[in-house]
């Protein structure tokens, strides 16, 4: 086995989903089947190879610091969850 | 002949000349739509009353005298670009009602050249899957037989195109997720090069791989479209400034000098004997045309699904963390505590094939895998991306298949994710290497259905892409057939 069920689930808990029983089992069996392909990379000595994070090698993009217009507030809130005119609202957090 | 039957040029050239108005091509596409959408469903939002503003719009700009490239053409868009007023659903229950404060700059881009938006394409949620079969919202079949798969992600984009709701679409493409549908719905798709179109606007999936491109009826109206994408955004900082050519001057008949390579690698077993034969033919036609046809070899090829998928999950379950509930998008309102809410919002808002992806990711990037997985991955893309450098420098355009087999029924493979994602395995290695890709008519199969030839070439040659593909569609004047609808 590649990923034992708790894993899986210690996994989910790092992502902040909760699996159903069922889907921890079939998630379980296809990730273990996923990693198990993945393997196959084992096959090559990579032990001198640079890494590729992006095709082109960025530098830093840079731009004039100045004011520029911004969303307004209201329409940033549109589309949320709950608010009051003013702020996000969420759970209570402490 | 109906107006939604013209391609981009012919419709601009028949409004030029006042024989057509936008409003009519506008009317005809929504008709169509009317006919054929609850068929196809390549829609999830359809914005007629806005289209026929934007068309009236259109036509008021013609008759001033500033008509754009675009003016008066009817596109659909992909539900994962930004549309400002417009739902963005991105596929998925978690942005059912969101409704994006501004355009993505590709939309942008066809509004300011005139583009008339019909409405949103359906898709795989988040663009995470090869037949838009994960959509939330119903999934598009392709039009050419029924009971069969589209394509992905960009399905219902190709869908439309292919059944003419709409002239052309704007997609997406990640892995193949613009050339795939292409080519199982017989149409042109490209994906340009990595930072040569910009991704403001685009819904993150896997952002080292993600590229906006055009859907199209022909090869010259993919030239049109790149040429209106195309270029340099401030608001994108891996967009690149890179000079944007004329596309449609390099469509000339004729492939004299112009070298192209057959990778070996993409031709073994596994490889439907239809498309073969059908690929094979058309680089029978380039030959005529005055190619030189020689093989070339992308060794590593037989890696990139394994590298594929440990990158474009680890990237997206980082890009995914956003959704939590907070500020947009579907919330889980009995939760108590914040922890229980973002648990709650991205369980019952995510499907399957998302969380799949994310759980991947996750656990690719934690702590103690990185190394085995994540890193293990990059050096592999870099002998991916070698692979290519190499094979160009012996030829100008690399040919070969989209997609291992033809479309296959709707419904089939879903409980065996591992088989989808090996069926990607001739689009993947352009996302991972950046280089541009495309996919145009080859032909069609005993049982009718659309394969589409694959061309890759150098970073930032699309004009040599579309030249080869121009003179393939030119070469195999596969002509009008009658859609199953």
């Amino acid at each position: 086995m590649k990923i034992s069920r708790k894993q899986v689930e210690h996994v989910a808990h790092l992502a902040r989903l909760t699996l159903t029983e069922e889907e921890l089992e079939r998630m379980t069996g296809q990730l273990d089947n996923i990693l198990s392909y993945i393997d196959k990379l084992d096959e090559l000595d990579t032990s001198r190879i640079t890494p590729t994070s992006h095709v082109f090698s960025v530098c830093n993009a840079f731009r004039s610091d100045t004011v520029q217009e911004s969303l307004p507030r209201n329409e940033a809130l549109r589309n949320a969850p709950k608010q009051d005119g003013e702020m996000f609202q969420v759970p209570r957090i402490i | 002949m109906e107006p939604f039957e013209l391609t981009i040029t012919e419709a601009c050239a028949q409004m030029e000349e006042g024989n057509l108005t936008a409003i009519v091509l506008t009317e005809s596409c929504l008709a169509r739509i009317e006919e054929v959408e609850k068929d196809v469903h390549a829609f999830i939002t359809i914005d007629r009353d806005g289209a026929l503003q934007q068309a009236e719009k259109a036509d008021k700009k013609r008759k001033e005298g500033v008509a754009g490239k675009l003016c008066g053409i009817p596109l659909s868009i992909k539900d994962l670009l930004a549309t400002k007023g417009l739902k963005t659903t991105c596929g998925s229950r978690i942005l059912e009602n969101y409704i994006p404060p501004y355009d993505a700059t590709v939309v942008s881009k066809v509004r300011d050249e005139g583009a008339v938006i019909l409405g949103k394409a359906t898709m795989d949620e988040f663009a995470m899957g090869s037949t838009s079969e994960t959509c939330a919202f119903g999934v598009p079949r392709n039009p050419w037989k029924k009971g069969y798969v589209a394509g992905g992600s960009s399905g219902g984009s190709a869908a439309a195109v292919a059944s003419y709701e709409c002239f052309a679409s704007l997609g997406s493409d990640t892995g193949g997720s613009i050339r795939q549908p292409a080519s199982l719905c017989g149409i042109v798709g490209m994906k340009p090069t990595y930072g040569r179109v910009s991704r403001y606007g685009l819904t993150a999936f896997a952002s080292s791989l993600d590229q906006v491109g055009p859907l199209c009826r022909t090869v010259a109206d993919c030239a049109l479209m790149m040429k209106v994408i195309s270029g340099f955004d401030p608001l994108d900082s891996t967009s690149v400034k890179h000079a944007v050519p004329d596309y449609s001057s390099f469509l000339t008949h004729g492939l004299a000098g112009v070298r192209i390579g057959v990778p070996r690698e993409y031709f073994t077993a596994g490889l439907d004997p239809e498309v073969e034969s059908i690929v094979r033919n058309s680089i029978a036609v380039l030959k005529e045309r005055g190619a030189e046809i020689i093989e070339v070899t992308l060794p590593h090829t037989e890696y990139c699904v394994a590298v594929y998928y440990l990158i474009a999950p680890s990237e997206a379950s980082s890009n995914l963390a956003r959704y939590d509930g907070v500020h947009y998008g579907y919330r889980d309102m009995g939760a108590d505590t914040l922890l229980d809410m973002y648990k709650g919002t991205r369980s019952k808002g995510f499907g399957p094939e998302v969380k799949r992806r994310i759980l991947i990711g996750t656990y690719a990037l934690s702590s103690g895998y990185y190394d085995a997985y994540y890193k293990k991955a990059s050096q592999v893309r870099t002998l991916i991306r070698n692979d290519f450098q190499k094979a160009l420098e012996s030829c100008d355009v690399i040919v070969s298949p989209v997609t291992p087999t033809p479309a296959w029924r709707m419904g089939e493979n879903t409980d065996d994710p591992l088989s989808v994602y090996l069926s990607d395995i001739l689009t993947l290695s352009a996302n991972l290497a950046g280089v541009p890709g495309m996919s145009v008519p080859g032909g069609f199969t005993e049982a009718g259905l659309p394969i589409g030839v694959q061309f890759q070439g150098r970073h930032f040659q699309e004009e040599m892409l579309l030249k080869v593909g121009f003179n393939l569609e030119q070469g195999l004047q596969l002509g009008k057939r009658v859609l199953d609808l």
